[in-house]
């Protein structure tokens, strides 16, 4: 596992039925881009988080591939429609195999 | 001859200055964080000052989607660490089994500290910066290794510290027994180093607000350290920032932890009284 | 001083001069290869896509960008100019009522931004910004 990944979301805990929300979302992570040389001249190889995808009860919000020119750290800022109560699922894909989860729960008066 | 020179020196900087008028001087963006936490970036300046009316923070100086990272903690990559550091808060380490915590209870309970140092230790008999204080702490209470002076887990324990005091003003003594150091300190900020011959104040005293080369220059305060570096994307400690400085006039620098960057240090915080605590801060 | 600070001001402006011929053309072809394999021959448009991204970036390691893509079902986004051009392919789910997304990203230099969108009846819009990106003096 890559070392200090740790993931951050922010999501507003309710919302009324349809509305419109804002979804902030933040991984620590290097995102080594493999076109870097370490001291010695090699090449420091790619390391990055490749695929972030969010889904709310079972259905798709946003689904993104990512590229090494993504900065460390990466960050999203999206909008989500809230149909019912339920809970948004956050998933980040490691180019080393890992996969870090977190979700939030959002109350739908 | 000499005079000659000079006056075609004049007539360029008018004419590049001309040429930037858009980035002239600090801009007039208001600082809140977080929609709650006002800060002041803009003050009459201390009355120690004898060449500056006005004091700006350095956020004053960087561009709308820069200063924007610092106007709200999620988006503030600077709390990674932050988080980090309070994770460490309550993790019992060295010989005593203690933590932080063990002492201090809730980090919130030394709010203000951030704000008056470096400051006069009279048991030591030395001025402090905050670094050396948290390394006081671990040696002689917690029985731990100190950390590194300018390493992460420094820089994210000082940026904890300082998160909790945003908002205070700077206020740091100067006088009494803490007057020595500071008159060293300003002694430094006014010496020309390295083969550049550049002192502190050519670039943050007399010509703020103006570009040097792509980059536009602040007044170098330091109320918003530790800051997050786009450039280097980690926290970045005052006196990791000094050797850049002192390096970048092309001098030996003094080493972080050093009595002149302590002075230094002071000094310069010195400067920024009446300014918010910032750190941790966002720049380019 | 005069002489040190007239030196580091004339370095600036030609600098500055440089960054403001722009954009390299040759760069600019890689993209457009990316595009084709995507579009495959099929006419691209303009439309209510919107690239948003700083006319000046004070560091090129984060740049902040929004894509903003009513009616897209896929966005996919280039930088021109770095030595490969991809930087993320957004799908939007159908719980997306915007087809927005705001990230940060990395420009090796003053170069476009370039984003195409595929609307969900299949079309293609492309929209792109220019972004200076600074060498900075003691910053950069």
């Amino acid at each position: 596992m890559a070392s200090g990944v740790k993931p951050r979301v922010k999501v507003p805990k309710t919302a009324a039925a349809g509305d419109e929300i804002t979804i902030k979302t933040l991984i620590s992570h290097k995102m080594e881009s493999g076109q870097r040389k370490d001291g010695d001249g090699n090449l420091i190889p790619r390391s990055i988080i490749n695929r972030f995808v969010v889904d709310f009860n079972g259905q798709n919000v946003i689904d993104v591939t990512l590229e090494p020119a993504i900065s460390t750290n990466p960050y999203f800022q999206f909008d989500a429609t809230v149909p019912e109560s339920g809970e948004f699922k956050f998933t980040w894909y490691d180019d080393d195999g890992d996969v870090y989860e977190t979700a939030k729960q959002i109350a739908v008066s | 001859m000499k005079r000659a020179k000079t006056y075609a020196g004049t007539l360029t900087v008018v004419a590049a200055m001309a040429a930037t008028t858009a980035f002239a001087d600090a801009d007039d963006d208001q600082l809140v964080v977080n929609g709650e936490i006002e800060m002041v970036t803009e003050a009459a300046a201390p009355e120690h000052l004898e060449y500056v009316d006005t004091v700006y923070s350095g956020w004053r100086f960087r561009s709308d989607e820069t200063q924007a990272f610092q106007m709200d903690d999620f988006d503030n990559p600077a709390m990674i660490f932050v988080e980090k550091a309070s994770e460490d808060w309550n993790k019992p380490e060295g010989t005593e089994g203690k933590a932080c915590a063990s002492c201090h209870e809730d980090v919130e309970n030394l709010k203000g500290v951030r704000a008056v140092y470096p400051k006069w230790n009279e048991s030591a008999g030395e001025v402090r910066t905050l670094e050396m204080q948290i390394n006081d702490c671990r040696e002689n209470q917690m029985g731990a290794e100190p950390l590194k002076y300018t390493g992460g887990d420094m820089a994210a324990m000082v940026g904890l510290l300082s998160s909790v005091s945003r908002g205070m003003p700077i206020s740091v003594a100067i006088d009494g027994p803490a007057q020595e150091t500071w008159e060293q300190g300003k002694e430094i900020y006014y010496t020309r180093y390295g083969q550049l011959e550049l002192s502190c104040a050519n670039c943050h005293e007399d010509n703020y607000g103006n570009m040097i080369r792509a980059d536009h220059l602040s007044q170098g305060q330091i109320n918003g350290f530790p800051t997050y570096r786009l450039k280097n994307t980690k926290l970045n400690s005052v006196h990791a920032r000094f050797k850049g400085c002192v390096r970048d006039t092309r001098a030996h620098t003094f080493k972080p932890g050093s009595p002149e960057f302590i002075a230094l240090e002071l000094y310069v915080a010195s400067r920024g009284n009446g300014l918010s605590v910032e750190g941790p801060s966002v720049r380019n | 001083m005069q002489l040190t600070r007239r030196d580091l001001l004339v370095m600036g402006s030609v600098g500055m001069g440089l960054t403001a011929l722009g954009v390299s053309p040759a760069m600019a072809s890689l993209t457009d290869d990316e595009i084709a394999k995507i579009t495959e021959g099929a006419e691209v448009g303009t439309g209510d896509l919107v690239v948003t991204a700083p006319e000046i970036a004070e560091n090129g390691n984060t740049v902040p960008i929004e894509v903003s893509a009513p009616g897209a079902a896929m966005v996919v986004i280039f930088a021109d100019g770095n030595p490969t051009p991809a930087v993320a392919t957004v799908n939007f789910g159908p719980l997306n009522p915007t087809r927005a997304a705001s990230t940060r990203i990395r420009l090796a230099k003053t170069q476009n931004v370039v984003a195409l969108a595929q609307m969900e009846d299949g079309s293609f819009q492309k929209a792109m910004a220019n972004v200076k990106v600074t060498i900075g003096g003691c910053g950069g």
